[in-house]
């Protein structure tokens, strides 16, 4: 080696330079060209449904948000009903759902035996694979009709909460056709968490297998049984996966077309009672009107699209940043 | 016990009696008074499971069948199954933590009783899912074993034409179709895509993510009307095959993307860092460590993403159109699919057209089954682990390595002549 100089005036800080050769920098622009594609189709997405959108909300103005009834030729339109109807069929499906993927979840991850354990979770990710229409059919031809005797059963000892009431329904009559309880909010909300429930069951059952394993024997040493270590380590530090896990749900929940669509009567306005019969969501009501639409109803139909599009896109990244957020760090991926 | 001492040889440890006698205790030290230590120990019985719990367990089911079947059917006005399973599931509960408080303290009975709702949730919750299957490939039993189900269309068979006649050929067509197009699109753009996002770091790229995991949120429908008002109504095309393949990709391609950055991300630091410390340029790097080190785990993801794609209706349903005749052309004319024809078969009222709903249905779960099952066998190792077959090929290809090597050297002993640069690769 040379003698360094003595004084380190001369000795500028050298610019670090590794040649990459032609093969390497085409490399690097194809693959930011193929980045750059993908990043133009969502944005192609997003924005061609704001700018079709557009049309629609400058003649509906504020009004699309409380108007209740769909007549985009008439300049009449708003989604308060489908809004409000996708919201509760969303929520009675996390109701449903989460209890239910809260116990696979933690019999999966704490109580059944090692064996049959990778058995099980891939039959609840095989459940999430399953296509939303086999659900909608089980909810139609099956579960509809043995869904309506506890229908009626909530309404007549629950009538008195506002969202349990029925109109139009005489519990005193043993008479009474069963079709006012048919077609209803709380049907479709059931079918709905059946889909969604492996989703928020395989995100959870992961933060919960990554819980450490020293903080479990600590606490068994300590002298917890087994609930009381599911308790005071699997559940907290499982928190964030649970919260973002159901949100995840929530999402999918929100944009479920075919099986609400299968089962729902729809009506355009605000239904709040989940038991009665007639409900409308934006997905269905996309799917209902998108073939006699003409420009103006289909630019509503695109500030539907968005306004649901909007509504998962903040329920998915208010997910994903809990997830994120927490301890458990797991990965959401649905 | 299985101590090998040095003389037995090793690889037969197993019929042999125990090759070293236990050694004799040593004369001196503790002497505990009372105890006998040359008693055979006897093996201990690790099971958690006790008598008593399995009577409380029984009794307590006894008792709550017994007293809901008299609730119901002697003391109030009570009926229905439903009804009868909630009331009798509440009273077990109710009598399991009584049964098991005589003998054990709070927090025993709240584990106890924890552990019965986990374990009724989780069954009640696979039991219901695996009836949800069942139930469709039960309903498909009158349409599924006519062979005419698989080879005919439907352009033949009217609303009252018995199941002999028409079948869901086209629908079979065009799900294919439509898949393979989709996957043309999604495979080679999602790869590069996740490729970038892990490969080029930066700005950008965090960026392109946060676009990425934004649109896995896009509603499937709202991806359909995407496709619907730009391909069909503004550009003028039909609607065919390949729109309703277009749909389908806007909507896998961001689910295929996240689910390969996260394999793509697992793969070693070091396995990369070896790679370019022996000189390779990226590009190589990329081909010959990182996607071959990932490859179970990409093709899992693919497999999934297509099993998704493979089950919308919702997308196809607003740009595919549909038809009842056989379409071999994705380019013109409407192209049912699989969900599809399930979904417009379903909503007649005719018995023959729902049964066949249930037929298409139950193609399409057993569709959707075996590409699971391909990607469980295929992902179900992680990146760098090898089945037995890979395993074998590497050996045989380390030996051919060495047998070349060989065969330079003893040519000419020194250096003279180099090694070979460039192995297999």
């Amino acid at each position: 080696m040379h003698e360094r100089p003595v004084t380190p005036v001369d000795d500028p800080p050298r610019r670090l330079y590794a040649d990459q050769g032609v093969a390497d920098r085409l490399f690097r622009g194809v693959l930011r060209g193929g980045g750059t594609l993908v990043l133009a189709i969502m944005l192609l997405v997003g924005g061609f449904l704001t700018y079709r959108a557009w049309q629609a909300l400058s003649v509906a103005k504020w009004g699309f948000i409380t108007t209740e009834t769909w007549e985009p030729e008439g300049g009449n339109f708003g989604i308060a009903a489908v809004l409000v109807g996708t919201i509760l069929v969303a929520l009675v499906a996390i109701v449903f759902a989460v209890p239910l993927a809260l116990g696979t979840a933690l019999y999966i991850s704490e109580y059944a035996p090692p064996r049959i354990r990778q058995t099980l979770i891939s039959i609840v990710d095989l459940m999430a694979a399953v296509p939303s229409v086999v659900y909608g059919l089980w909810g139609l031809f099956f579960f509809q009709g043995k869904v309506v005797s506890l229908s009626r059963w909530l309404a007549t000892y629950f009538g008195w909460i506002p969202v349990f009431e029925v109109d139009g329904a005489d519990p005193r009559d043993p008479l009474a056709t069963a079709t006012v309880y048919t077609s209803s909010t709380f049907i479709a909300g059931i079918v709905v968490s059946l889909m969604v429930a492996p989703i928020i069951c395989s995100v959870m059952r992961e933060v919960f297998s990554q819980a450490p394993v020293g903080e479990r024997e600590g606490a068994y040493a300590l002298g917890a049984n087994r609930w009381g270590m599911i308790r005071s380590v699997v559940l907290p530090f499982g928190k964030g996966g649970m919260i973002g896990g159901t949100m995840l749900g929530l999402g999918r929940a929100l944009g479920e077309t075919i099986a609400v669509y299968l089962i729902i009567s729809p009506v355009f306005t605000i239904q709040p009672h989940i038991l009665q019969n007639g409900t409308s969501s934006v997905s269905s009501l996309i799917a209902l009107r998108y073939g006699e639409a003409s420009p103006i109803g289909m630019s509503a139909l695109m500030a539907a699209g968005l306004a649901l599009f909007l509504l998962t896109l903040v329920v998915n990244f208010a997910a994903s940043s809990i997830v994120a957020r927490s301890r458990s760090g797991a990965a959401s991926d649905s | 016990m299985t101590v090998i001492t040095a003389q037995s040889p090793p690889g037969d440890q197993g019929p042999q009696p125990s090759p070293a006698e236990p050694p004799a205790p040593p004369a001196a030290g503790t002497t505990l008074p009372g105890r006998r230590t040359t008693r055979a120990e006897a093996r201990r019985n690790l099971s958690t499971l006790r008598a008593t719990d399995v009577y409380a367990m029984l009794g307590a089911a006894a008792a709550s069948l017994c007293v809901t079947w008299l609730l119901f059917d002697r003391l109030l006005p009570f009926n229905g199954a439903v009804g009868f399973v909630v009331v009798a599931y509440a009273l077990f509960l109710g009598l399991y933590a009584l049964l098991v408080s005589f003998d054990e303290d709070g927090p025993a009975v709240r584990d106890r009783v924890a552990a019965a709702v986990v374990q009724s949730l989780g069954v009640v919750m696979l039991a219901v899912l695996a009836f949800v299957v069942v139930y469709t490939l039960y309903e498909g039993r009158d349409a599924l074993p006519h062979l005419n189900f698989y080879t005919e269309s439907m352009a033949d068979a009217g609303p009252i034409e018995p199941l002999d006649v028409g079948g869901i050929l086209h629908a079979i067509v065009g799900t294919l179709w439509q898949i393979s197009i989709a996957l043309l699109i999604c495979i080679p753009t999602g790869l590069v895509c996740a490729v970038f996002l892990n490969e080029v770091p930066g700005a950008f790229s965090r960026f392109v993510r946060t676009m990425v995991e934004a649109m896995t949120a896009l509603p499937s429908i709202v991806a359909g009307l995407f496709i619907y008002a730009t391909f069909i109504l503004a550009l003028g095309f039909d609607r065919s095959g390949l729109a309703a393949a277009l749909a389908i990709s806007v909507m896998m391609l961001p689910i295929i993307i996240r689910a390969s950055d996260v394999v793509i991300r697992l793969v070693p630091g070091t396995l990369r860092e070896a790679s370019y410390a022996l000189g390779t340029s990226r590009w190589r790097t990329v081909w010959h460590v990182v996607l071959p080190t990932s490859r179970s785990g990409l093709t899992t993801a693919i497999i999934l993403g297509t099993a998704r794609g493979v089950g919308e209706t919702s997308p196809v349903l607003l740009t595919a159109g549909y038809t009842a005749e056989l379409n071999m052309n994705p380019l013109h004319d409407p192209m049912v699919s699989l969900p599809l024809a399930t979904f417009e078969l379903v909503k007649s009222p005719e018995p023959t057209y729902i049964a066949r709903g249930f037929g298409t249905a139950a193609v399409l779960l057993v569709l959707v089954l075996v590409l699971f099952v391909i990607a469980r066998v295929i992902g179900g190792r992680g990146p760098g682990q090898l089945t037995r077959r890979q395993e074998h090929r590497r050996v045989k290809a380390s030996r051919r390595d060495a047998k070349r090597f060989t065969a330079y050297a003893p040519a000419d002993q020194p250096s003279t002549r180099s090694a070979p640069t460039r192995s297999t690769p």
